[in-house]
Order: C-alpha cells, then structure tokens, then sequence
C-alpha cells in the first residue's frame, strides 16, 4: 500500500516506511538496520546516551518542545527507586495525527527509541499510553512488543547486556486530558485522569509516586536515528535552536493534506503551494492553525512569513505546538471552526479548575448564541476579558487552549464575527 | 524548631517554618485569602484557583494554598492581578450558580456569598441558560443541591482521606462533573459525614435535620464540648428560642481537629425535651412535697442535715456533671464526714475511629466526664447499660444524694428507708418519689463548667440555653451548704468551685479556670486515666 501523499521537498529520517506494512515485522526491521541504536547505546553509559540525545538537540515533539535530552538528565542518578518511562501516544488534539501513524507503520522504531530512552534513564519498565480509539495501532503494538520480547530486544537481560526493561501498552479510556503529562500519570494509576499542580515534577514523583519522564511517541521514535548516527548528524537537518525534521500534519483546504516530513525551519507558506499543491479549489488563503487546535490561528499575510520551527511560530504570535498544521481557504466559517473546537475543549476539561470548568463552557455558549445570530458586540469584549482569566491561571493549559483561537480569531478576524452579530451577508460557506 | 524564612506579604513582613504555604503565612499577619478547594485537614488539590496570589518575579500568579514561602519572597493578596483574578474566578461560579440564596441554608454564613460581596462584580455578564442537576439525597443526614456546588471536592477528600470510606466521588467531567455517591449506598452507615457539611463552602451540602429549620443569622453561637462520650469534640451550640438547633465542630488541633461525630452531632433531642424542673420541691412536716423559693429550700436542707447528723453519705453522680458540680459534691460529702461515691455511664461496646485523624474517636464510654467522677473520687458501678448497682443504696438508711443520675432503672420505693435524701436533676424522676429534697439543676448547656476528657484534657463550656424556672448549677446549691458546715465562702462562679476543686484535687492543682481557654489544659501527668 502506498502513503497516500509524498514529497520529494520530503527528508523521511522517522516517515521512512510509512506505506510499508512488512516493516511492522521484526526480521524486516532488523534487517533494514532497527534495533541497532538499541545495541549501541547498551554499549554505553546511561549518561553518555543522554548526552548524544542533548547534542542532537531534539526537542520534546508533543508540543511544548522542551529539549529531550535535558528532561532525561532532570532523572535521579541512582535507581533506589523504580523509575518509569512513560510514552505519550495518546494523541488526540485535533488536527494531530501524527503517532498513530509512527506507530501504526513502525512500532518497533517506537519501542527501540522507549527502550534507549528507558535505559539513559535508568528505567526498569516503560508504560506506553496509546489512545484508546486506536485499535488498530494497539494490535499492532501488542504484536511488536510481543516481538521484541521473543527476540530478546525486551525483558530480561537485553541482548546479552544483563539490562533489564519491561515494556507495558496501556490503552487509554478516551480523554483528551489523559494526554497531558500528569493527567496520564493519574489515569495509569487508576485514578480520574485529572491533572494535577507541578511541583513536584515528574523526574522527582512520577507516576506510583517514583521519578518519571514522558516523552512523545515522535520524539522516541528519533532517537535511534540519533543514537545511530550520532547528534551532530540530526542537526544537519533544521535551525540552530530547532534542529532536526518533524512531521506535520496538514489538514484543511489544501489539495494533498497528509502527513509530511521536513526539517523544521521549512516556511509554512512553502509547505502548502509546494509540498501540499496549494489550496483546493484555486481558492485564496484565509487563516492557518499551524500547530494544532490549541495555538493561536494567524492570518494570511502572517502565514506568508512564517517559518516552521518553534521560534519562527512564536515570532509570527502562534506557536507550533505538534505542527498540526490546519489549513483555511476564504469560504472557511471561522465562527463556526472556533466554535468547534472550544466545544471540543469544553467537552475535555477534566472540570478541576473553575476558569477551565466554567470558562470553556460559557466561551461555547456565547459562541453559539453569536453562530446563531444572536450575538452582540459587547459578547466580544466579553469573551475577550473572560477568556484572558483562563491563560496562566489553571493547573493544566487546556484552559489556556480556549483562550488561544479565540482571542486569536476575535482579534484577526473580527469582521467574520461582526458580520454574524450585524446580520447580512456570512462569511464563509463551509 | 524549623528553620524560618522571611517574607514579605501586602508590605508586612512575616517570618514562618520553612515549608509554610503563602496561604498559611498570610493567616499569620490577619489576612485571610479566599479559598475554597484547601482545606488545612485534607490534601491540597490546588483545583478551585481562586487563592491564586501575585508573587513578585512569578510569570503566572500562584496557588498560595500549595505554593512554599520562599526566602525575601513579595507576594501580594490584594494587587491588581489578584484582585482580577478573584473577581473573574467568582464571575465563572455564578454562570451556572442558581442564585437560591433566599431558600438556601447556607445564606448567611457562605463563602460563595461573602466572596462575591466583598470582590465580585456587581452583576454577572452571562445571559445562557444554566445548567441544572436538580436535589438529590446522599443518604444519612445529607440533602446535596448540585446547582450550588463549587466543586472544590472537599467533600470527596473528607470522605476518602479522612473517614477513609470511600462514598463519593466526582462524575463526568467539565462542567458537566458532579458529585455523586456510588449506587443507592450512599453515606448511610458511615460515622463521620455530617462533617461534609460544615466543609461544604456552600448550600451544596445541606443537613436533613437542620433543613429550613433556622437562618444562620438567627443562631446564637457558643462555644461548648460535646457531651455525648468522652473524647471531649470542642462544638459550638447553635440556639434559637432557647432550643439546640445544631451542633458543629470548633477547632481544636489537641483534640478533634475539625471534626465530630455524627452521633455527638445530632444526640441533642434530650437537652431540648421538656418537662423540665422548675421549682425545688420540699418535703414538709406533713409529708407533703410542695413548692418553695431556693432560700427557704437551702435553709431547710441545711436544718435537716445537722438534724441527721453522723450518718456517712452515700452520693450517685451522673459523669455528665462538670468537674465543678462534682467537686463540689465530693467537698460536701467530706463536710458531711465522708461517705461513698459512685457514677453510672454507659459504655458502647466499639469505639469508632477516624482513621484519618486517629486521635480522634467516637470514645465507648458515652459520657463526657467519667475521667473528672474518677480523678474526683466517683467509683464505676452498675452495667454498660448504666443500670443496677445501687442495691445498697436503693435500701440506705443514712444520706443519699443524687445528681443527675435518672434512676430510670430504680423502683418507686428507692430511698424509702433513708434519713435523707436528696434528689438533683433537671427532670423528675419516679424513682425520687421519696426524695425529701428535689432539686432543680441545669444542664450543661444552661451552666458554665469544665469536663475532663479521656486523655485528661480540662476543657471548658458555656451557657447557651437559659435554665428552666428556677433551675441552678448543681455547684451553687452545693457550695453554698458546704460553705455553710465548712464555715467557709459559697462558689460565686464555675471558676470559683472550680479552684476549690484544684485546692482539694491533687490531679487539678496548679490549674485555673482562666488557664482553660479555648484549647483546655491537661491535668497533672502523673494521673493514669483509665481506659477510655
Ligand atoms: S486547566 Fe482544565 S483540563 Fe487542565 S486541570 Fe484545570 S480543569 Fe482540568
Ligand atoms: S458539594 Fe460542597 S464540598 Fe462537595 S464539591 Fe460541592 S461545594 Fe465542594
Ligand atoms: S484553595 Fe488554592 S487552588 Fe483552591
């Protein structure tokens, strides 16, 4: 089966053999080179692993992009204790798919880089969190996993190294909170996937209490590349403070949307005329979601500077987030686009925090009412004041992703929304 | 001691233990950050965020209720970005809040009330319906309005953490989360979960007992100890119309934390029964029992115990007398040459824990002062059911005194054989129908006293009920004979029969009554209670 759409502007280092199921298969991954990097890097001193990660300078993927291999350095050096490595793979922010896909197509290049992971920081198991609508992409890992056990890639004295690491693929129960770090640590204990206040932090109490580190299903999956070819070669790839390639995912009104991988630093802009052949229809751009649903949107004219890495988002005031990157012709209701996705928040707030708990649900409200033509212009200035109480003042930052579109939106493109409150002619028709 | 760090709060500086939380620290200096989710008793979930303060140099405002003073830190509890906070937090709890204030039992003495009074906005922006989850009945006492409830899941910590059974927990999630018990269990049987209620920052938690009974501020309040079994719950009386209305838990870390149990929080029907005694009863000459004023009753009970004279006494005390009636009992008994003196109680066979706060338990013995009777002088007699053993009184033909021992097990014909007899209570009784003397003394919610509890701790009371007719403190009525045959000065005050306890009362000495507060004091160490 061939990958639905490729580029040849492409650099497929993680992306390499989407489209190909015989690399689910171990003899075909090992045989293509996998589970070398594991072999290396058993060769050599846990902090010696962390600190090949820290020079390739790869950053955490999930969306806050905190460098991987000083968050692996944040663990105790001893082992008194259990440690645990913890893999998010419960992606589920809209416009995000991403994982399902590394997983899907190459779980033992996942499993290879938990098991690197688990080993620079000292952990005796690893607990993968898959979503739990990803049914497929659970079989496929319990099969992988089963594998590398029989192999001898995991379980008990790894290749003859006396290393130990046990591997655990947890299916989620289908909440979006169970995607953040210390919501899914709550929800493997078998509590409410709730968030809970940092610190302590994760390196320090984890999840059953011991020092944890979570790391995306994007970010271990480089990791054998690096470990492999070392850190200097992934930064041949991106800018100096973004190094490396990233896929994104581009959804929206773009002719070929898909999953691409590119070096970080490529301009969005590019990423959508020529890796995407533009926007369906012939039509014009309107707005861009470059890093999945909780980011602010930017316009046009901000999409045609902005460069994909995660100082380039910032510079343009968005972020790029997991590179969801959700694409807006000029017929796109945006009203309507942020309306569905602070319903979407609304419905995933664990409900802890009241601006979170009620904030969302009220910001939906209104948007509704405004939707239906029954808003007023003060519902702006209200939404704007309201939604400013939910940035920086909760426990988690699902709060501060209702914020995002829509003070992103009410500021750029108010005249959708005035237009709706005014009555007359509606801007888009999608 | 631990190490103190210094800060600085709204300008004051403050110096606390390091590990202090800005929240506790600020209580320090006097100011009180709005809260709801902390709770000094139970985990810290930092959910509510209406503590979150400004903290110099912080690129977020920060929970005070977790977050750790730190040295030369500036924080600020009332700056512009505090403030804004508070007001947007109380906006979002009245968008779907019912506003039923009117017909809610916690009007008055909310938190969700005061706050918004004090800080929120004068009228909420939100036009949209609201969300409604109706009444529902948690089983036990508790009534739970989900339209009121702030979710702070106090309750769900009280629960889990503290009673330690698990009963409750959170539903759904966002704003559709609500509290819930688990199938139609519910909180019955538990021991513990009146105390929801009063954690309850609002109407959500209401009692079945109390439900409309009284407006908050119609209650006067009074410091009181629960005289239901002798753990000693430092509570508050809640009165109206010279009745209990309820009964709540006062703080005292040594003692109950914030806590008390359900039972203590609701055996209160017998203090309010009527029917009580008003007047005291003389026997005259005749044989007839009438009426009369308490000097004419002093002076006739005086004549009559120099007129028996020599006889030993043989006193029944109830361990729910203060220290102070039984002091002053004891004193009497030795003015009148000695005698013997015993107490009744009843014991429950289980003690009831809350395990988490251990200290603290639903003691057996379910009277609040059998430690006081037994460092006083008073012998244990009769069974767990606070019957029999008064054989050789019932049939005594010297003194008997009785003190508010009911004799609901004794026959008509008890002390029919006695010289004298007297018969203290604040109901009568048919077993005193021989009594020469009936005389009426208030309860302990009427009078000021002591009791000392389990682990010896003095605590003190207040009145909070007017005493019916003529009834008095038991140690006003017995000073002043004492002070009569001891040729000595009558008590004019709980403090003063209680310092004449401590003269005579090794176990008591060196304590004052002024020295109890609001905390109590432990009686002289070398003094083993026994158990329970
Ligand atoms: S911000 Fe929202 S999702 Fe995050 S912990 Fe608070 S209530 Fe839960
Ligand atoms: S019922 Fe009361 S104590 Fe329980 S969560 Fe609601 S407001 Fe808090
Ligand atoms: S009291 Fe601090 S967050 Fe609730």
């Amino acid at each position: 089966m061939a990958y639905p759409y490729v580029s040849d502007l492409e650099v497929r280092v993680i992306s390499k053999y989407f489209g190909d199921p015989g690399q689910r298969r171990i003899d075909t991954y090992v045989e293509r080179g996998g589970y070398k990097g594991l072999q290396k890097a058993l060769g050599l001193e846990p902090d010696a692993v962390t600190e090949e990660v820290k020079a390739s300078g790869l950053r955490g993927r999930g969306g806050a992009g905190f460098p991987t291999g000083v968050k692996w350095s944040f663990m105790p050096k001893e082992s008194i204790r259990p440690h645990y490595l913890l893999c998010n793979a419960d992606e589920s922010e809209p416009g995000t798919f991403k994982d399902r896909e590394l997983m899907r197509w190459d779980p033992h290049q996942l499993i290879e880089g938990c098991l690197i992971g688990a080993y620079a920081i000292r952990a005796q198991h690893i607990y993968i969190y898959c979503r739990g609508e990803f049914f497929e992409v659970n079989q496929i890992l319990a099969r992988a996993v089963e594998d590398a056990y029989a192999k001898g890639y995991a379980g008990e004295d790894i290749l003859g190294t006396g290393t130990t690491i046990d591997i655990t693929v947890h299916q989620g129960a289908g909440a979006y909170i169970c995607g953040e770090e210390t919501g899914l640590m709550r929800s493997l204990e078998g509590e409410r996937g709730e968030p809970r206040v940092k610190p302590p932090f994760p390196a320090a109490v984890g999840v059953f209490g011991m020092p944890s580190t979570i790391n995306n299903v994007e970010t271990l999956a480089a990791v054998p590349h690096i470990i492999l070819n070392g850190g200097e070669w992934y930064r041949q790839w991106g800018t100096e403070k973004s190094p490396g390639t990233k896929l994104f995912c581009v959804s929206g009104h773009v002719q070929k949307p898909g999953n691409y991988e590119l070096p970080l630093g490529f301009p969005l802009i590019d990423l959508i005329e020529h890796v995407c052949g533009g926007i369906r229809d012939g039509n014009e751009l309107k707005a861009v979601i470059p890093g999945g649903s909780s980011v602010p949107l930017i316009n046009a004219e901000d999409s045609s500077i902005c460069t994909l890495d995660y100082e380039g988002c910032v510079e343009v005031g968005t972020m790029l987030g997991c590179a969801s990157v959700i694409v807006m012709d000029h017929k796109a209701d945006i009203v309507k686009q942020v309306r569905r996705m602070v319903d979407f928040y609304a419905h995933e707030s664990c409900g802890q925090c009241t601006q979170c708990r009620e904030g969302s649900a009220w910001t939906a409200r209104i948007l509704r009412r405004i939707e239906e033509g029954q808003g007023t212009e003060e519902d702006l200035d209200t939404l704007m004041e309201m939604t400013q109480q939910m940035v920086g003042t909760t426990i988690c930052v699902l709060s501060d992703s209702v914020a995002a579109p829509v003070q992103s939106s009410i500021k750029k493109f108010k005249d959708d929304y005035l237009a709706l409150i005014r009555g007359g002619e509606r801007v888009g028709a999608a | 001691m631990a190490e103190l760090v210094t800060l600085t709060i709204d300008g004051q500086e403050v110096a606390v233990p390091r590990g202090t939380t800005i929240l506790e620290a600020a209580k320090q200096i006097g100011k009180q950050v709005p809260h709801y989710c902390y709770h000094p008793g139970m985990s810290s979930p930092a959910m509510c965020r209406l503590c979150l303060v400004e903290v110099e140099g912080a690129p977020n405002s920060m929970p005070s209720c977790v977050t750790a003073v730190m040295e030369d830190q500036v924080v600020h509890t009332e700056s512009k970005q505090a403030l804004e906070n508070r007001r947007g937090v109380l906006e979002f709890y009245l968008v779907n809040h019912p506003l039923d204030c009117p017909i809610c039992d916690m009007s008055g003495e909310c938190d969700l009330q005061d706050y918004v009074h004090a800080e929120g906005r004068d009228r909420g922006r939100s036009d949209e319906p609201k969300r409604v989850f109706g009444r529902d009945d948690f089983g036990g006492d508790v009534l739970f309005y989900g339209d009121r409830c702030v979710m702070c899941t106090r309750c769900v910590r009280f629960m889990n953490e503290v009673e330690q059974d698990q009963r409750l927990t959170v539903v759904e999630r966002g704003n559709r989360s609500v509290i819930d018990t688990f199938f139609e269990e519910g909180l019955e049987g538990t021991h513990w979960h009146g105390n929801i209620v009063d954690i309850c920052p609002v109407g959500a938690l209401v009692s079945k007992e109390f439900l409309h009974k009284a407006r908050a501020w119609d209650l006067e309040r009074t410091s009181s100890i629960c005289p239901s079994c002798s753990q000693g719950c430092n509570i508050e009386l809640h009165t109206r119309d010279n009745l209990i209305q309820r009964i709540k838990p006062r703080e005292n870390l040594e003692v109950n934390g914030w806590w008390m149990c359900d039972f203590g929080r609701h055996n209160h029907e017998w203090v309010n029964r009527g029917g009580q005694l008003e007047d005291p009863l003389v026997r005259g000459p005749d044989g007839v029992i009438g009426a009369a004023g308490w000097r004419d009753a002093l002076g006739d009970l005086l004549q009559h115990v120099r007129g028996v004279g020599g006889a030993r006494v043989k006193a029944v005390a109830t361990p729910f007398a203060s220290n102070e009636n039984l002091g002053t009992l004891a004193e009497l008994v030795d003015a009148l040459g000695g005698g013997d003196m015993v107490y009744r109680s009843v014991r429950a066979e289980d003690e009831i824990v809350l395990k988490g706060f251990p200290t603290l338990a639903r003691r057996k013995d379910l009277a609040p002062n059998t430690s006081g009777a037994e460092l006083i002088g008073f012998t244990r007699v009769g069974d767990d059911q606070a019957a029999g053993g008064l054989e050789n009184i019932a049939t005594y033909d010297g003194i008997i005194i009785i003190m508010g021992d009911e004799l609901s097990d004794q026959e008509a014909n008890f002390g029919k054989e006695a010289a004298l007899f007297v018969y203290m209570g604040d109901q009568q009784s048919p077993a005193a129908e021989n009594a020469h003397f009936v005389l009426p003394v208030s309860t302990f919610a009427e009078e000021e006293g002591s009791f000392t509890n389990v682990a010896g701790r003095v605590q003190c009371f207040s009145p909070a009920l007017k005493a019916s007719g003529m009834a008095r403190p038991a140690w006003m009525i017995l000073g002043a004979l004492a002070a009569e045959l001891n040729k000595g000065d009558a008590p004019r005050s709980a403090a003063d029969a209680f310092s004449s306890l401590a003269s005579r009362v090794e176990a008591f000495a060196g304590i004052t009554y002024g020295d109890l507060g609001t905390r109590g004091v432990v009686v002289n160490e070398t003094y083993v209670l026994s158990e329970n």
